[in-house]
């Protein structure tokens, strides 16, 4: 299946497509609008929110000025409890790691908690390859697997999908993945999701291998945390003996106690729930003698870096690895509703996919280096971001990145990145502008001569120009720009008819 | 009290009956209005698509033009959130690369004595009701810079709902972004207009004969919008309609 997006085109080109698709944009519109409503609903229930987001911002921020110092207590933590901590430098690294940890225990299949780490790595792929099948168990990552899709949202990978085209990927594919669909399924919502069930439900009493990521790891106790709705994430944490968990390393709380800011504010800036209906907490292992934790017989913990400490080193940056995947920001933003999740050619779709994909990745693609650009800057992200990510700060960081080049780094050393390409004529007029800008007399000339030629102007221009006047007309050059009135009249103080 | 009027470049280039409303109603409340004529551009495009080098020597002259003045004021969100926001993180920017404390220092007057028109009319003059005359149906589009990046609050449109004779109209999905963005208008303009439409078709189901907002270049991509899509609605910048009076009203 087609999980990964690799060779994906810039965001304007993919967004085109989206956005003269009427199906996708009125799924799009529909579901962000509710969970829009919800969640704002929800948030006005606290009136500690700006306390509570502060109090989110400022550990995160903690925990990533001391990761180093937090990651070997976690990893103290976790191996006194009986669990396995592996590193892994890249996506290559914790493929194979968890790869080779699943042929050690003699299984060729394995059940999945929804997890956006194993999907940045292309886990699935990655362990097909080596002849092992991952069972998605979440519903809509099960929908996305089943319909050879892309997750196209965080938490509603299937968010671009409605009910219709979700009851045909079942009939069409479940068959082929396992137990296959009920005859004469509909598309009512309980028909599907017991469709849903009957299939999961066989590969959980099978499984003996279970892979999921965690929402949270505790650094003092070394548990992890994952909180989901469906309670699918809890059959795969719980009843195969194996759990390999791949964690970014940005997921790390330094003590219990933090846990009381984000299980407050994940749920109801996600679900726009007061308490998310299933949190499961694990602990090392159950069978390991007087030190053991509560965690399931054997366990592995694989910490992903994959350009984390990269991001890290970036002042501006760095605040992207607040963030908890919440997709409040998704919710709220105008252009992912129109362009939807595919367009940003990542599975952090959206603003903080905006920010964090050219951080993770670099931003030598063509997909990479259009998306800061992916943003009318207009802030509803900021002002829902439960952390406090000031996504349009670090677009326009990027931006620079993009457009000047400058020092970053990149696999742990600091290298200088030249202008991208494809910028120069902008690089150039921004260059003429700026020039002009700065000798008022230029500007004065240029407005003159504007408007003298006013009615010789093209109702379209050519150009990079053509972008705007090929869906909105021009406004009319006036007569006369306002300094000149400002000089003519003596700031309207000689003018007929201007009251003082 | 004396103020300088900063302009933009747009309005001074495009829109010159949005300044001319200004000196007009500033005037009208006893406000000595100067243009300083050296005024350009704040650099707002420039930094918001990467230029920030760029944008530098342009807040530069913007503070050698504006330095003096007890007050400046501004008809755009935008401009005014660039002044006010964007122009100290350029000086913590500037710090953080080595460069001292010189630009932060050097801009530190013109951010704090800047002012967006609807916060200057409130907050310093202290008047809601400029006695303002407007007979038409409005509906009013609180823009991104000046909601988010501003804060302005319900300032605009208390000053809207003192006006006589306007009947102001709700706007649905009012807090959503009308699409300009800058340059994003031109990079993505394909979702640049999807949402520029529904702006359009969300201000038509108002019913309203106005659009009212208070920064014309979002008023130039709605408006554009709007034309093309053959629409009757008219858009109109905030200051022309409060400087609007029944000796002289606004068409």
């Amino acid at each position: 299946m087609s999980g990964t997006f690799v060779g994906m085109p810039a965001f304007p080109k993919a967004a085109h497509d989206a956005v003269h698709n009427e199906t996708l944009r009125g799924n799009l519109r529909h579901a962000t609008h509710t969970i829009r409503a919800k969640r704002a609903n929800a948030v006005a229930e606290l009136s500690d929110w700006a306390e509570l987001r502060e109090a989110g911002k400022r550990i995160k921020d903690h925990t990533l000025r001391h990761l180093d110092r937090y990651l070997v207590q976690l990893e103290e933590a976790v191996t006194a409890a009986g669990g396995t901590v592996h590193w892994a430098a890249d996506a290559d690294e914790a493929n194979r790691i968890v790869a080779d940890l699943v042929k050690a225990t003699g299984e060729s299949e394995v059940v999945k908690v929804k997890s956006m780490a194993t999907q940045e790595i292309g886990l699935n792929e990655a362990l097909e390859a080596e002849g092992i099948r991952a069972y998605e168990t979440d519903l809509a990552e099960l929908i996305v697997q089943l319909g050879k899709d892309r997750p196209s949202h965080i938490l509603v990978p299937a968010i671009h999908r409605n009910r219709g085209e979700i009851r045909d990927i079942f009939r069409k594919e479940m068959s082929e993945w396992g137990r296959p669909a009920p005859e004469g399924l509909t598309d009512t919502p309980a028909e599907l999701a017991e469709a849903a069930r009957l299939h999961l439900r066989e590969k959980f009493l099978r499984a003996k291998v279970g892979i999921s990521g965690a929402n949270f790891m505790i650094a003092e106790t070394g548990t992890l945390v994952v909180v989901e709705s469906e309670g699918n994430g809890r059959m795969c944490l719980t009843l195969p003996e194996t759990l390999i968990s791949v964690v970014g390393i940005e997921k790390i709380l330094p003590t219990w106690r933090d846990l009381e800011v984000f299980l407050q504010t994940l749920p109801r800036s996600s679900t726009a729930e007061r308490m998310n209906p299933y949190t499961s907490m694990w602990t090392g292992t159950s069978d390991g003698g007087a030190e053991a934790g509560d965690g399931p017989r054997h366990f592995h913990l694989v910490l992903l870096d994959n350009g984390r400490t990269d991001t890290l080193a970036d002042e501006v940056g760095r605040q992207a690895l607040r963030c908890i995947r919440c997709s409040a920001c998704l919710n709220v933003c105008p252009v992912y509703e129109r362009a939807g999740g595919h367009a940003y050619g990542s599975v952090y779709p959206g603003p903080i996919g905006a920010i964090l994909s050219p951080q993770l990745r670099g931003t030598a693609s063509d997909i990479d280096a259009s998306l800061p650009y992916a943003s009318s800057l207009c802030g509803a992200c900021y002002e829902v971001c439960p952390v406090a990510i000031d996504i349009p700060e670090v677009l326009v960081h990027l931006r620079e990145r993009v457009v000047e080049g400058g020092p970053v780094t990149r696999e742990g050393n600091k290298v200088v990145l030249q202008p991208a390409k494809g910028h120069a004529a902008e690089r150039a007029a921004m260059r003429a502008a700026r020039w002009a800008f700065t000798h008022p007399g230029v500007l004065r000339s240029g407005q003159r001569l504007a408007s003298r030629t006013r009615r010789l102007h093209p109702r379209t221009l050519p150009g990079p120009g053509q972008a705007w006047s090929g869906s909105r007309d021009l406004p009319a050059v006036p007569a006369e720009p306002f300094r000149d009135w400002w000089q003519r009249t003596n700031g309207g103080k000689t003018e007929k008819g201007t009251s003082k | 009290m004396r103020v300088a009027l900063f302009l933009t470049c747009v309005n001074d280039t495009l829109y010159p009956d949005t300044g001319r409303a200004v000196v007009k109603l500033l005037t009208r409340l006893g406000v000595e209005v100067d243009f300083p004529m050296a005024q350009t551009c704040c650099g707002q495009a420039h930094y918001n698509t990467g230029y920030r080098h760029e944008a530098e020597p342009l807040a530069r002259h913007f503070s050698d033009v504006f330095g003096d003045y007890e007050a400046i004021v501004t008809p755009s969100g935008s401009c005014g959130a660039m002044v006010r926001e964007l122009y100290p993180r350029m000086g913590e920017r500037a710090r953080a690369e080595g460069r001292g404390d010189t630009l932060a220092a050097t801009l530190a007057p013109v951010v704090q004595r800047t002012y967006e028109l609807t916060e200057f009319l409130v907050d310093v003059l202290g008047v809601t009701d400029v006695g303002a005359y407007y007979p038409h149906q409005v509906t009013y589009h609180p823009t991104c810079h000046g909601l988010r990046g501003l804060g302005l609050g319900d300032r605009p449109r208390r000053l809207l709902q003192a006006v006589k004779g306007l009947e102001l109209v709700e706007l649905p999905g009012a807090e959503e972004c009308c699409g300009f963005g800058g340059t994003f208008a031109l990079k993505n303009a394909d979702v640049s207009t999807a949402m520029g439409v529904d702006k359009v078709r969300n201000a038509e189901s108002t019913g309203a004969e106005v659009l009212c907002a208070a920064d014309n270049s979002c008023l130039m991509h709605i408006g554009g919008t709007m034309t093309r899509a053959g629409s009757d609605m008219r858009p109109v910048h905030l200051a022309e309609i409060l400087a609007s009076t029944e000796k002289e009203p606004a068409a």
